[in-house]
């Protein structure tokens, strides 16, 4: 009955939130089984995109059962994730799986253990169906820099999913999981969301653990979420986040029901940086909408306010000396030693590390490690790094002022929709500044939220992106909520 | 600031990495490139700004000093490219 096979299926139209799916499984409408047993038939279809580095059929398969009889015999243990068929990153670890980075590095590599993020999801009874394409080392805003080659967008294949999380993104953008989870460093998981039309999350720094999440800069990173409903997204929140004794930085501040505290109804204070709208790398399409956006918002009864922020060209230049140093640290640990890719014709250690690595990272990585060098190095490391720390406090002193008078901080996404594949890969420093509006968040610590806004000109989907202050997600969401809404109205 | 040859080389030996001679040359281009744009930052005033190092604004917790979290030796060996049971193997090195 809800079985379908026709490339565009009525099922995943009408039934794409855990609230309907639970329904249906609950009203015997629809089994787990089923249910993976569409989206098996999803990827299958979608294989051209290139989204799944691997898919974890048969387990998915066996659990869905399992989850059915678990519904049929105990129908009031059911964790509040049933009915969640998910898939995850390539840097997240899931014992007994492989994880890879998208490298060569990692080749074969089998976790030992299983993220807390992940862990988490699974006890409340969700399934994941496989591990997606990625950029290498999550370094990357095309997923083009990958062993497994590029992830297409679904939208139109001729484009770039975005990245880092671009498999994640398009997993969900073409109806093969309900939900992914992503790793957002500079924007990884808001700007694909973006360019495939989803809501994607990036919570507050420390709010979800990262034990389990391989590191690429560990005081930017954070796991995120996509979905196609901030509800499903606010729930996955809610399950992951919290103290975790394996991940010294995750917070012990308490979660709140981020899932349930879904309507906003005060009138929001909103503030946006006219130096970002009319930067002069932004589309007039996308600024032209953003400013229909904001007319919009005050007729709502909004107030949305330009405030001054000096700091949008520096966020960049201090974001690549950061994140570059503490790559080159982390992905010191790819040695060949103890796993991993080595190259069989090493004749010593040194040559052991240094063939090993040269030959098992992708050049973006060995560029962003060399940089990285480059600014840890004596000589240089007062003019580089330690400057790139205190423009750091900085932008975030000032950040933190303006949300201290405003509830929200309001910017495109991205300054163009989904780029043409290989438009990017010849000149890193086009593709470094393409993050312009989404590494703010990052540097900050502060959670954001990309939000579709609708359909540029050129057919392709564009985003609009919210910031709130730190561990505020449960306003962010609230207000994602009632946009989300509004939307709705518009359409 | 110039990335040179010279520099490209001492960076290759702290970074572990053995570069051809043509990634050599880009790299060097491409590092005088993201220098060029992160040399904006000289222009903001950073006098008696305290760097910012840690994100997480809570205090540190710790816990007993007591041996856990840890892999038995099959495990922690099941990933290594050569091994013989007990320890990892590695070239020759002294």
């Amino acid at each position: 009955m809800l079985f379908c096979t026709q490339k565009k299926c009525v099922f995943f139209q009408n039934v794409n939130t855990l609230q309907h799916i639970q329904a249906n499984l609950k009203a015997g409408q629809t089994t787990l089984t089923n249910i993976v047993e569409q989206y098996l038939v999803r990827i299958e279809e979608t294989q051209d995109l290139n989204v799944y580095v691997e898919v974890f059929a048969a387990e998915a398969r066996q659990r869905a059962a399992e989850l059915d009889r678990k519904l049929a015999e105990t129908p009031n243990q059911i964790g509040r994730l049933f009915g969640v068929v998910l898939s995850i990153k390539d840097v997240l670890c899931y014992k007994g799986h492989k994880v890879t980075a998208a490298s060569k590095i990692l080749e074969g590599f089998e976790s030992l253990y299983t993220a807390t993020a992940v862990e988490r999801l699974l006890a409340e009874d969700a399934i994941i169906i496989g591990r997606t394409n990625c950029d290498q080392f999550a370094m990357g805003s095309t997923n083009e820099n990958s062993v497994y080659g590029p992830t297409l967008n679904a939208a139109d294949p001729t484009k770039v999913p975005g990245g880092s999380s671009g498999g994640s993104a398009v997993s969900v953008q073409a109806d093969t999981c309900l939900l992914s989870l992503g790793s957002d460093t500079g924007g990884s998981v808001r700007q694909p969301a973006a360019f495939c039309g989803l809501v994607g999350l990036k919570p507050t720094y420390g709010r979800i653990s990262r034990y389990g999440l391989l590191a690429y800069a560990s005081s930017f990173d954070q796991i995120g979420i996509f979905g196609k409903s901030v509800e499903d997204v606010a729930l996955l929140l809610e399950i992951m986040a919290g103290e975790d004794k394996m991940d010294s930085t995750s917070s012990r501040k308490a979660v709140e029901a981020y899932a349930i505290h879904t309507d906003y109804t005060k009138k929001a204070k909103i503030a946006y940086f006219d130096t970002a709208i009319n930067h002069t790398s932004i589309d007039p399409d996308i600024r032209q909408q953003t400013l229909a956006f904001i007319d919009r918002l005050k007729a709502d009864g909004h107030r949305v306010e330009a405030v001054d922020f000096p700091y949008l060209d520096y966020i960049i230049p201090a974001y690549y000396v950061l994140t570059t140093a503490e790559a080159s640290s982390n992905l010191s640990r790819y040695d060949g030693i103890r796993y991993g890719y080595r190259h069989p014709e090493a004749g010593t250690l040194q040559e052991t590390y240094e063939k090993s690595r040269s030959e098992g990272f992708s050049k973006e990585v060995k560029r962003r490690i060399m940089l990285g060098t480059f600014v840890l190095s004596a000589g240089y490391y007062d003019a580089y790094y330690a400057k790139a720390q205190k423009v750091r406090r900085l932008i975030q002193d000032k950040t933190k002022e303006i949300l201290s008078e405003y509830d929200f901080i309001l910017m495109p996404t991205s300054p163009s929709p989904a780029f043409d594949l290989g438009e990017k890969t010849k000149d890193p420093v086009a593709m470094y500044l393409a993050d312009i509006y989404t590494v703010q968040a990052n540097m900050t610590g502060i959670p954001a939220i990309n939000l579709p806004l609708g359909t540029h000109k050129s057919g392709l989907p564009i985003g609009i992106q919210l910031m709130a202050n730190m561990f505020e997600e449960a306003d962010l969401l609230a207000f994602s909520k009632y946009i989300e809404q509004l939307n709705r109205q518009q359409v | 600031m110039k990335i040179d040859k010279p520099l490209i080389s001492r960076l290759e030996v702290l970074a572990k990495l053995k570069l051809s001679e043509a990634e050599k040359e880009e790299f060097a281009d491409d590092l005088n490139n993201i220098l060029q744009m992160v040399e904006k930052l000289q222009e903001v005033d950073t006098e008696g700004v305290e760097p910012l190092v840690y994100i997480n604004e809570e205090v540190n917790k710790l816990r007993a000093d007591q041996v856990e979290g840890m892999v038995s030796r099959a495990e922690a060996l099941k990933n290594a490219p050569d091994q013989d049971e007990t320890y990892f193997k590695t070239p020759k090195v002294i």
